[in-house]
């Protein structure tokens, strides 16, 4: 047995540190580790609703935005706020811009470089590289001997100095990267575009938003946008959409199908059994019917058979969490927050997440569960993208249960939601041209009140709950998708979705675990975090060094 | 000027023309507050500089500071990745994880002790000796306290290293401090919640150019950035003189771009050059949003300002 420990995880938000066993080349046991609490939901208590999305937009700059959604969501909700129509299309637009802007980088910037080879990128033809280019993706910018000749040249440069800067210590020349060296270079060509792209595509949030990251224009009611509901910005807005549209389109899309046809067996790795969506951009005041993604459940993988959600069988566990109370935990609405750290123990208490659960089941939440649950609704556009993937790929539709399966997944609902947000600028534009300007409603703080912000965010099912006691906030509960995803065991001992989707997991070397890093990645998780492994046979601990 | 074999002709081979390059380097130098005469020094120092090495450690945040530093553009991030800086260590960016990741840090404290570059972003949890926050088995306590002292200086980027931010908050759980409160230390300070990368290249541009960093207030701030007032900038200033003040945020006087004091606006007390280079490569801020300034670049923010839309 061997067990490894990798600590910090690298390329997420947050702090995470991630312990497997491994015997026999696979891993046969998990344990997910987050390592920083800082008690956004304490400092709330007592203060002013209008103020929580402030504060818990905070909770993420890389999801930024999404948090203060749900924060005014909740308020919304607990004041009984009206919001108008031109306020939940702007809401939505700034959400679509986060999908688009959100998912980009994590494919190229934060998961890409486990399956990318950037040292073998110097062994390509340029001029292969092009025709692959342009095979994978017909209108794929930026595709000619020249540019690739140019991208090559400029990673010679940068590794000829010596100074490899965040590329320094990668696990180059593993065996399980699988790409052509051409391959590599096109990938790479498109990680450095798609670092432009992100800070283009960022703009669409700062012009209803006022900056990304963490907007500035929400408020309870509605948005404050006034000035900027006019043809010049809207314009602005859809000249950016499109340009990121034309490279998700044309790039972020045909890579993933062009590299998941590389790494075919992960399709069968990673795999979980039960899913949740809350669902999210209303396209009328009707939610949750009008919602694009829709909300359900799904359990031991039937998406023929999608159930409808009961937030009240919602429970946050906390048996191997650090903090006080009862095992079982609370619903949200009810919920608690009451640290007590004593140590580091994988038998006991091992993370500063919480443990949430549907019906005392682990749910996997985020892009692989919104796509399932759409495709399992029959919704058109997801069913006929899935299915060309599936098609492209001569893979069946259980290899969406998988690491690669979520990938792809990320990938589709990119274009799913960004098709739609075309159709959102237009209604924005037939209510202006009718005269109505209505961007925030008219609403009094109640004495008491609750409320719940339901939505569904890049990274999954997202939960705010507040209740206000004497027009102040008395509790405050955040249940976030890492938390569903990354959290640890629950009081039934049942391993969190990440921990079970490790087991069976292949790692060819120990020192060098690129395999675990796959599947962590591939859910995206918002903490930073750390992995250890264990070798059975040796027992061997591969502690990552503190080498300060 | 000095040119052709720096920077900007690796921007050209990547289709960035010089006029793009030279209007970075204009709008930095107005940023840095220095004459125009500056602007081909700003230029040079660019094109030209070695890559000194930085290191990145993420203490208690949200990863805002990060990730606004990715939305740079003139010179884009990957120019200053590849080209200006040696970034040799950025959890959210670098390549390696674990073991592996360490190594890059420990190889960069021991190849250029004392000449590194030290970037932190979030604040220090203390409470339990540091028991909130870890990264690789050790507090973030311990951490910045062994590296601080071994960089050549500490910029803290964002509100939370620089002087406590959203940890510290009221009832600040975790017992959270700044880097400086930390260590004992003098820190030079871009606060923001999270900040304008701008404001970071510029401070790295005049360290490469002059050879030294930027003259600061007593805050610990560049002057080139914070030495004025959100209000003093505002160009919604002369309807704060005239009186004329949006009270809902539904209104007539929303949609005609009053002034937002009456709704808590904060560009009074806060020192911070966002009307001046607004955000996302010019193209708005909180306030051409209509949404009042919350002070987040203040010592103090978040208590000293909240509840947040009650004029002081």
């Amino acid at each position: 047995m061997a067990r490894v420990v990798i600590d910090p995880i690298t390329r997420i938000e947050g702090h995470l540190k991630i312990e497997v066993e491994v015997t026999n080349g696979k891993v046969v046991n998990a344990w997910s580790s987050s390592t920083l609490f800082r008690g956004i939901e304490i400092m709330l208590q007592g203060r002013d609703p209008r103020d929580a999305y402030l504060f818990t937009q905070r909770a993420c700059g890389v999801c930024t935005y999404i948090h203060g959604l749900a924060s005014i969501r909740s308020v919304d909700m607990a004041v009984g706020a009206n919001v108008p129509d031109n306020a939940r299309i702007i809401r939505n637009l700034l959400h679509g811009s986060q999908y688009l802007h959100d998912h980009i980088v994590h494919f190229y910037h934060l998961h890409a470089l486990d399956w990318v080879d950037i040292v073998s990128a110097l062994k390509a033809d340029p001029k292969k590289t092009a025709d692959l280019a342009t095979a994978v993706s017909p209108n794929s910018p930026k595709a000619g001997v020249n540019d690739f000749k140019a991208v090559q040249a400029r990673i010679k440069k940068f590794v000829d100095s010596g100074q490899l800067g965040p590329f320094a210590n990668g696990y180059w020349g593993h065996p399980a990267y699988k790409l052509s060296p051409e391959a590599n270079l096109m990938a790479v060509s498109h990680y450095l575009e798609a670092l432009r792209q992100q800070a283009r595509t960022a703009r669409m949030m700062a012009i209803f938003g006022g900056k990304n990251p963490h907007v500035q224009s929400l408020v309870v009611g509605g948005v404050t946008c006034a000035t900027d509901l006019n043809p010049a910005r809207i314009a602005e807005f859809k000249y950016i959409w499109k340009e990121t549209m034309d490279f998700v389109n044309n790039v972020y899309l045909p890579d993933v199908v062009a590299v998941a046809g590389f790494y075919k067996p992960w399709g069968k790795i990673g795999g979980n059994r039960n899913f949740l969506a809350y669902g999210d951009f209303p396209q009328t005041a009707k939610e949750p019917d009008s919602f694009l993604m829709p909300r359900g459940a799904i359990f031991n993988r039937k998406i023929t058979a999608i159930e409808a959600v009961d937030v009240a069988q919602i429970t946050e566990q906390i048996k191997h969490s650090w903090y006080e109370g009862d095992p079982k935990g609370f619903n949200p609405a009810t919920g608690e927050t009451k640290p007590k750290y004593d140590k580091y123990d994988p038998e006991s208490r091992y993370s500063w997440m919480k443990a949430p659960r549907y019906k005392n089941e682990p749910m996997e939440v985020g892009p692989l569960a919104r796509v399932l649950i759409a495709y399992g609704k029959g919704q058109p556009e997801t069913k006929k993208l899935v299915d060309a993937v599936l098609k492209k790929l001569a893979i069946p539709a259980d290899a969406l249960f998988s690491t690669l399966g979520r990938v792809a997944a990320r990938a589709i609902e990119t274009k799913v939601i960004g098709d739609a947000m075309e159709g959102w600028m237009n209604q924005l534009v037939g209510n202006i041209k009718k005269g109505d300007l209505n961007i925030c409603a008219d609403w009094q703080m109640p004495a008491e009140g609750m409320g719940a912000g339901l939505n569904d965010v890049p990274r999954g099912a997202l939960g705010h709950w507040i209740s206000i006691k004497d027009q102040k906030i008395a509790n405050y509960q955040m249940v976030v998708p890492s938390t569903w995803n990354i959290g640890p065991r629950d009081a039934a001992d049942k391993m969190g979705p990440l921990e079970q989707a490790l087991i069976g997991t292949p790692v060819a070397d120990p020192k060098r675990p690129v395999e675990i890093l796959r599947t962590i990645h591939s859910f995206d998780p918002c903490i930073a975090c750390g992995v250890h492994v264990i070798d059975r046979n040796t027992n061997e601990v591969y502690e990552s060094k503190v080498l300060y | 000027m000095t040119h052709g074999k720096g920077l900007e002709e690796r921007l050209e081979r990547q289709g960035i023309s010089r006029r793009d390059f030279m209007k970075f380097c204009t709008a930095l130098t107005a940023t840095m507050g220095l004459s125009s005469s500056f602007v081909t020094k700003v230029a040079h120092a660019l094109a030209n500089a070695p890559r000194p090495p930085v290191v990145w450690l993420a203490m208690a945040e949200c990863t805002g500071c990060a990730e606004s530093a990715l939305r740079i553009s003139y010179p884009w991030i990957d120019e200053l990745l590849l080209d200006i800086i040696s970034m040799d260590y950025h959890e959210t960016i670098m390549a390696p994880s674990g073991a592996a990741a360490e190594k890059s840090l420990h190889d960069c404290m021991t190849k250029n002790a004392g000449k590194f570059i030290l970037i932190v972003d979030g604040s220090i949890p203390t409470a339990q000796n540091g028991a909130y926050g870890t990264v690789g088995g050790k507090t973030m306590l311990q951490i910045i306290k062994e590296v601080v002292p071994k960089a050549l200086a500490t910029i803290c980027i964002g509100t939370c290293a620089s002087y406590g931010g959203l940890p510290a908050a009221a009832p600040n759980p975790t017992e959270a401090k700044s880097v400086s409160e930390v260590t004992g230390l003098k820190t030079l300070n871009i606060p923001g919640c999270p900040p304008n990368p701008i404001n970071l290249v510029g401070t790295i541009v005049n360290y490469l150019m002059f050879g030294k960093l930027p003259a600061l207030d007593d805050k610990g701030r560049p002057l080139f950035a914070y030495g004025k007032t959100i209000h003093d900038q505002c160009p919604r200033r002369a309807h704060f003189e005239n009186g004329e003040f949006v009270t809902d945020f539904n209104s007539e006087e929303a949609r005609k771009g009053f002034c937002l004091y009456q709704v808590g606006c904060k560009g009074p007390e806060t020192y911070n050059n966002c009307p001046e280079v607004k955000f996302n490569d010019g193209t708005s801020w909180p306030i051409q949003a209509g949404h009042p300034c919350i002070g987040c670049s203040e010592p103090g923010f978040w208590d000293k300002f909240t509840p947040f839309y009650k004029s002081s």
